[in-house]
């Protein structure tokens, strides 16, 4: 592989990088055909991003002939190679990024000013492919807003603030902090409504409601905020992930965020909602099993969703899983309160990094079925499946 | 201003009297050595040396000369005494080192020898300080045994790119290696850490080498611990002068200009570290 960035092109390559950091502590390079792609994970399988370069990115790209290479490393090694991100628009005239498959090493040679050249040779381990399977295009959710939108309502939630619920409805979007329900009175409750014109775009197809990590987000916040793309939103059901992304004419970034899913308790009011279709009982056995992410630590896998994945009918007013929202929802969903606190004894019952990572990963399957090329290495410690035995 | 109504009495008591109108260009210079508590001073009629050293294989000069001083008497032909640097610092920021124009601590260090505490006479806006710290028996400053007849490779570089440079060396490495040569790759910078090899490469016509002379490739490692120290010093100066000589013996030189635009030097000598060299 050997491939030169110029100009304004090594900070936003920079930029892509730092925000990758925020997801997983590791890069994984590879070298397509269509392009760079680079992509992080989080540990507990519930957050991944990818950002794809294509080959006009560069001012040269080449791949490596005849093999697929891919190989992983500590993204804190390649943030040293990028360290100054304000200086680098002045001082770097180009990077050029070269792999020697002999000595396991992956050089950055950034050419600055003046002449100095700065070698970074950092080394690499081989790693298994790191794919996150969804398709944001069959998202019934669809909208796409300037970066600052996003950006300014998520300032209004402090930075610790782990999970956030975005709930639509054909006009308006709806932010809120999530807060498990033994919380919500000692918990301040932030909400922020915005109509759907201040988006360039919004289709809505179902009144969904999803929760998710807003952390994770906030990296992609960064990268389109400075590079001043577009940002799209693409969600489903509880329980499917929600994608954002950002794309020009040369990169592609996704960010993919599991959500919590539903919880089962809820499907004897399937009656209820009848305007959608209830899906399929496990929707998951539905996909095609190999093309799932590869998470290690699938071991976990027997979360709530091992029995009940999403399967609770998507009503129109399906927001009424957030048990944060029981005082929120009232206005707008009242009939389902009673359901609300049903489910809040399942939801806050296990850390929401479980449920995340099990139905994000498709990790229902026991391990052995999962892709036969990924090794199963040890459990992950978040992943601790007695927690789920309201099941 | 207060300290210049002391009687001339009083003076005949001191083997070295030394006034500042700023402290701050005393105080600046030192901070640059400061890696270590106890410092050695060397008062010549020349001006005063501040030395500080580090386990026998790091040493630190700053230089501040006669002229600098708006006064320098000394009355002997060598002044000696070792204090506390970090308490000398504490004491020439009392004021609390306010950054507002034209407002600065005057100094007036005076020494009566052997014994004898030094004296501090410090004033800001008419308010008068005096603090007394105790001197010891100074120690024998190590002599590096560096000049400029062994000097095998030295180059001048302006320090605004070797700031950069120096502000993002990889701290997981244990040593720095410095490579001068008269062929590729000129000027270089080694860092050995736990992701991988850095170098930075400085080549002999960049518009940042003021001078280049290496007569010969030379490859030697330094221990990072021993050098970190050293960025105060760059980060405070406009030049500096790398100079290693035939045992691999390394002399940085800055160049520091003060408040007023004095010059004033401040030089590193680090032996290289007993490791074989590689590469």
């Amino acid at each position: 592989m050997d491939c030169v960035v110029t100009g304004g092109n090594v900070k936003v390559l920079a930029k892509a990088i730092h925000s990758l950091s925020r997801i997983g502590d590791e890069l994984y390079v590879e070298p397509q055909d269509d392009g760079l792609a680079l992509r992080s994970v989080n540990s507990s399988r519930s957050a991944y991003a990818c950002f794809l370069f294509a080959p006009l990115f560069f001012s040269r790209y080449t791949v490596p002939g005849g093999h697929t290479f891919r190989c992983k490393m500590a993204i804190k090694s390649v943030q040293a190679v990028f360290r100054s991100l304000a200086s680098l628009e002045k001082t770097v005239e180009k990077c050029h990024i070269e792999l020697d498959e002999q000595k396991n090493r992956l050089t950055f040679t950034l050419h600055c000013k003046h002449g100095l050249l700065k070698t970074h040779n950092l080394s690499f381990q081989d790693s298994e492919s790191l794919q996150a399977v969804f398709d944001k295009d069959s998202y019934a959710n669809v909208f796409r807003s300037h970066p600052r939108l996003l950006v300014d309502t998520v300032v209004h939630f402090p930075p610790s603030l782990e999970e956030v619920t975005v709930s639509v409805s054909d006009e308006r979007m709806w932010v809120r902090n999530h807060v498990e329900e033994e919380d919500q009175s000692k918990a301040m409750l932030t909400e922020l409504c915005l109509a759907s014109d201040e988006f360039d775009h919004f289709a809505v197809q179902t009144h969904n409601s999803v929760t998710f990590c807003l952390k994770e987000l906030r990296g992609l916040l960064v990268f389109a905020e400075s590079t001043g793309l577009p940002i799209s939103m693409y969600f489903d059901e509880p329980g499917s992930p929600v994608v954002l992304s950002v794309t020009d004419s040369v990169l592609e970034g996704n960010f993919v965020l599991a959500t919590l899913s539903d919880d089962p308790n809820k499907r004897k009011n399937n009656s209820r909602r009848a305007h959608t279709p209830p899906p399929p009982p496990d929707d998951f056995m539905n996909d095609d099993i190999d093309a799932y992410l590869i998470a290690m630590d699938t071991s976990i896998a027997p979360g709530p969703s091992a029995t009940g994945p999403p399967t609770t009918p998507l009503a129109a007013s399906t927001c009424s899983k957030q048990p944060a929202a029981a005082n929120h929802r009232t206005r707008l969903y009242s009939e389902e309160e009673e359901e609300e606190e049903e489910e809040e004894t399942a939801d806050s019952a296990g850390p929401p990094n479980k449920k995340f990572c099990s139905l994000f990963f498709g990790s229902v399957l026991p391990p052995s079925s999962q892709m036969t090329t990924q090794p199963v290495t040890s459990q992950e410690v978040l992943a601790s499946d007695s927690e789920d035995d309201e099941q | 201003m207060p300290l210049s109504t002391q009687s001339q009495a009083d003076d005949e008591q001191y083997v070295l009297v030394a006034s500042m109108d700023n402290a701050r260009n005393l105080s600046n210079i030192l901070k640059a050595i400061t890696f270590k508590d106890q410092a050695i001073f060397s008062a010549t009629p020349n001006g005063l040396k501040v030395t500080v050293e580090d386990s026998k294989c790091l040493q630190a000069n700053a230089f501040i000369q006669a002229e600098i001083f708006q006064e320098f008497t000394i009355k002997e032909d060598l002044v000696g005494f070792q204090v506390n640097l970090t308490v000398l610092l504490d004491c020439l920021s009392i004021f609390g080192g306010s950054t507002v124009p034209g407002v600065s601590t005057a100094l007036r260090m005076c020494y009566k020898g052997y014994g004898y505490p030094l004296t501090l006479f410090l004033e800001e806006g008419g308010v008068v300080t005096v603090c007394k710290i105790n001197t010891q028996e100074p120690e024998e400053p190590i002599d590096f045994e560096f000049c400029s007849n062994n000097v095998t490779n030295k180059v001048i570089l302006l320090s605004e790119s070797l700031k950069e440079a120096f502000s993002e060396l990889d701290m997981t490495s244990e040593v720095l290696q410095i490579t001068m040569s008269p062929s590729q790759p000129y000027f270089r910078l080694s860092t050995f850490g736990n992701s991988g090899n850095a170098h930075y490469d400085y080549p002999k016509d960049s518009e940042m080498m003021e001078l280049f002379k290496c007569t010969k490739t030379q490859t030697n490692r330094y221990k990072m611990s021993l050098l970190k120290p050293s960025t105060k010093a760059l980060a405070l100066s406009c030049k500096v002068s790398v100079r290693t000589d035939i045992r691999g013996f390394l002399s940085l030189q800055y160049l520091v200009r003060n408040d007023d635009g004095q010059i004033c030097f401040v030089e590193y000598y680090c032996c290289p570290d007993e490791e074989v060299e590689e590469e």
